[in-house]
């Protein structure tokens, strides 16, 4: 190797300034446009949530459950009581008014003790917000085995692009996509009649995306380190159905821990997502509660910061075979 | 004194701890070469290609790109080269103009000179027209020129080639092999380049590697290899009825002669040089030569010679075969 030659090659590099922030949005731009052109996924997956928050939202109708009408016609016989000056008669039809009413007040007595909100539909719409954050993610994860499959990862490994770069992008891709999902189910619900309480404000909204952000970060580096060295999509989708469920249930997506058996209380207090939702619902749905806000964004932080540590650790380990 | 620009020291890769793609191979490249690797599909030329531009790091053994350690330096090793893969990776969702940009941010190229190349490559490889126009439109044949454009752009010093020509027609093939002269002659680029086409091998290439299960079997300029064999068979008839043999063998260059149905089966080296000698020693003694015919060995007996079978494709992984397959319904959908 003669020192021209070499040096030859080094004028060459010389113009190559790779930089992280530059090849960060080269290739974070690539997949937002490529999602951005394909509509029908994006519909798609509005559509799911949207079909949830539809029918399990409006058709458990669990206010309803305590509603005076759901009572039915009770018949109370009238009731004489013997007084001092007489017996005195109250009619049942009075009595059954009275106490249907009743029912109503200890039914949305029993909603906000339950759920925090006097409607159930207010209540599970933030869950699904929750939901589709997890889902995207973990799908806009899995895409590294595209790019795998493609040979399009082993192109861009072969150039001096910042390996921070090619795993922060598909991190951040996915985040993206999450929160812009998230904002579609939001909208669509207020349409759909979810109650915003009454200390919300526009910066509320905010604090709603950071929280996003902070699970989908987290997420996102879990499933892209456990993907990226496969080149088969099955095992990837297996594991997403295969957590999705209990990630969803044995949380407080759509119903409060406080009900459940201490064993899954145990995995709900520990799921990301019970403190996602509760977060979300905190600053939309819920009176506003600054320390339960502070507590849900340490968890949530720490939960991005370790796994997105652990994230990176492995996929840079496993970026080249 | 021609520079080593690639450097192979018992190269080896074993994936899962037992599958070995790349058995301890040793070569070197020289300065402004077209170094070509044949060999069947599975044979490890892309596993060795994949091991040169960093993208696989070798269980064993060493290489360097103009000096740079493959492993040690490999940041430095990408910067120098370009790589145009066996696959389409051309994200097809975007337009070549914007493929090309793409590429050259990952290479970090500043922004105004990466402009001023784009439109450039896409002038060298005929793709300007189509600049705006989506990949997925592309046919194959546009799809690997874009690739070469992409490979291109930050100017490297040596260029490596995974399978350019697979999956595409003839002509289309005939064109890429034009570019990769072109480039080879006006920027003097090293070029590394996998085939499994003999003939792609022996129009392109200055000196072939033929790998095998992982191993390279023998090394050479494409008529070294040819004339390794025994060297071109030349077949004359001669009009008087003689026995010429002794004098056909004080040619030089011949190697062996046998008098076959009253012609004469002459292996010689060089064939093409060998027969008008022949010719003028026999017309010397009076001997007048009514035929003659001349059949040079082609690449394809050297590798029936070397490997003991016809280089055809051999039981592929799985997963390969599929690639495989994706890439030629790619180039297809032209």
């Amino acid at each position: 190797m003669s020192t021209a030659s070499q040096a030859r090659a080094t004028n060459a590099a010389n113009e190559c300034r790779p930089s992280l922030a530059r090849g960060l949005w080269a290739l974070t731009y690539r997949e937002l446009k490529k999602w951005l052109k394909d509509p029908v996924m994006l519909i798609m997956f509005v559509l799911q949530p949207l079909i949830w928050m539809g029918l399990l939202g409006k058709s458990m109708n669990i206010q309803g459950l305590f509603s005076s009408g759901n009572l039915g016609n009770i018949e109370i016989p009238n009731i004489t009581i013997p007084t001092v000056y007489g017996n005195v008669t109250i009619p049942g039809t009075l009595l059954a008014k009275q106490l249907q009413q009743e029912f109503s007040k200890i039914g949305t007595s029993v909603m906000q003790n339950t759920f925090g909100v006097a409607d159930y539909f207010s209540f599970m719409a933030v869950g699904m917000v929750s939901m589709i954050v997890m889902t995207t993610t973990m799908f806009s994860g899995m895409s590294i085995v595209w790019d795998r499959r493609l040979g399009f990862l082993d192109k861009v490994i072969s150039t001096p692009v910042s390996r921070a770069a090619i795993i922060f992008a598909k991190i951040l891709n996915a985040t993206f996509r999450a929160m812009f999902q998230a904002s579609v189910i939001l909208a669509l619900a207020y349409l759909l009649g979810l109650q915003l309480s009454s200390s919300f404000t526009l910066l509320n909204l905010l604090g709603v995306y950071a929280a996003i952000f902070l699970l989908g970060v987290g997420l996102s580096a879990v499933f892209i380190a456990f993907s990226i060295r496969s080149t088969r999509m099955e095992r990837p989708m297996q594991f997403i159905s295969l957590i999705t469920m209990p990630l969803m249930f044995a949380s407080n997506t759509f119903f409060p821990t406080k009900l459940m058996p201490d064993w899954m209380q145990a995995i709900a207090n520990v799921n990301p997502l019970t403190y996602l939702t509760d977060a979300i619902r905190r600053l939309t749905i819920l009176p506003l509660d600054a320390s339960a806000l502070i507590w849900d964004f340490t968890y949530l932080g720490l939960f991005a910061a370790v796994l997105t540590s652990i994230g990176i650790v492995l996929a840079w380990r496993y970026l080249t075979r | 004194m021609t520079d080593e620009v690639i450097k192979a020291e018992n190269l080896t890769k074993i994936f899962n701890k037992s599958l070995v793609a790349v058995d301890h191979i040793n070569f070197s490249v020289r300065e402004g070469e077209i170094f070509g690797f044949l060999g069947p599909n599975g044979a490890g030329k892309t596993t060795t290609i994949n091991m040169l531009i960093t993208v696989l790091k070798p269980t064993e053994g060493r290489a360097s790109v103009l000096g740079f350690d493959v492993v040690k330096q490999a940041n430095e090793v990408r910067k120098v080269i370009g790589v145009v893969p066996q696959e389409y990776t051309a994200d097809e969702d975007l337009t070549g103009y914007e493929n090309i940009i793409l590429c050259a941010d990952l290479y970090g190229i500043p922004r105004d000179i990466a402009k001023k190349r784009a439109l450039e490559l896409l002038e060298l490889v005929e793709l300007t027209e189509f600049r705006d126009k989506r990949v997925e439109t592309y046919s194959g044949g546009m799809r690997r020129r874009l690739e070469l454009a992409c490979g291109l752009i930050n100017r490297p010093k040596v260029l490596f080639l995974d399978e350019p020509t697979l999956g595409l027609d003839v002509q289309t093939r005939a064109a890429t092999w034009e570019y990769i002269r072109r480039l080879k002659k006006e920027y003097g680029m090293t070029i590394f380049m996998t085939t499994h086409y003999l003939e792609e091998a022996d129009a392109l290439c200055d000196r072939i590697a033929i790998i095998d299960h992982g191993k390279i079997i023998v090394t050479g300029s494409p008529s070294e290899l040819k004339d390794s064999l025994g060297g071109d068979v030349i077949t004359i008839t001669i009009k008087e009825n003689a026995d010429v043999t002794d004098i056909i063998r004080s040619v030089e260059n011949v190697k062996e002669v046998r008098k076959e149905n009253g012609s004469y089966r002459i292996k010689a080296a060089k064939g093409e040089a060998t027969a008008p000698l022949i010719i003028e020693a026999l017309r010397r003694k009076g001997f007048t030569v009514t035929r003659l015919s001349l059949t040079e060995p082609t690449l394809n007996e050297v590798y029936l010679e070397y490997t003991g079978r016809a280089i055809r494709d051999t039981e592929e992984s799985k997963e390969a075969f599929r690639m495989h397959r994706i890439t030629l319904r790619r180039a297809r959908a032209g």
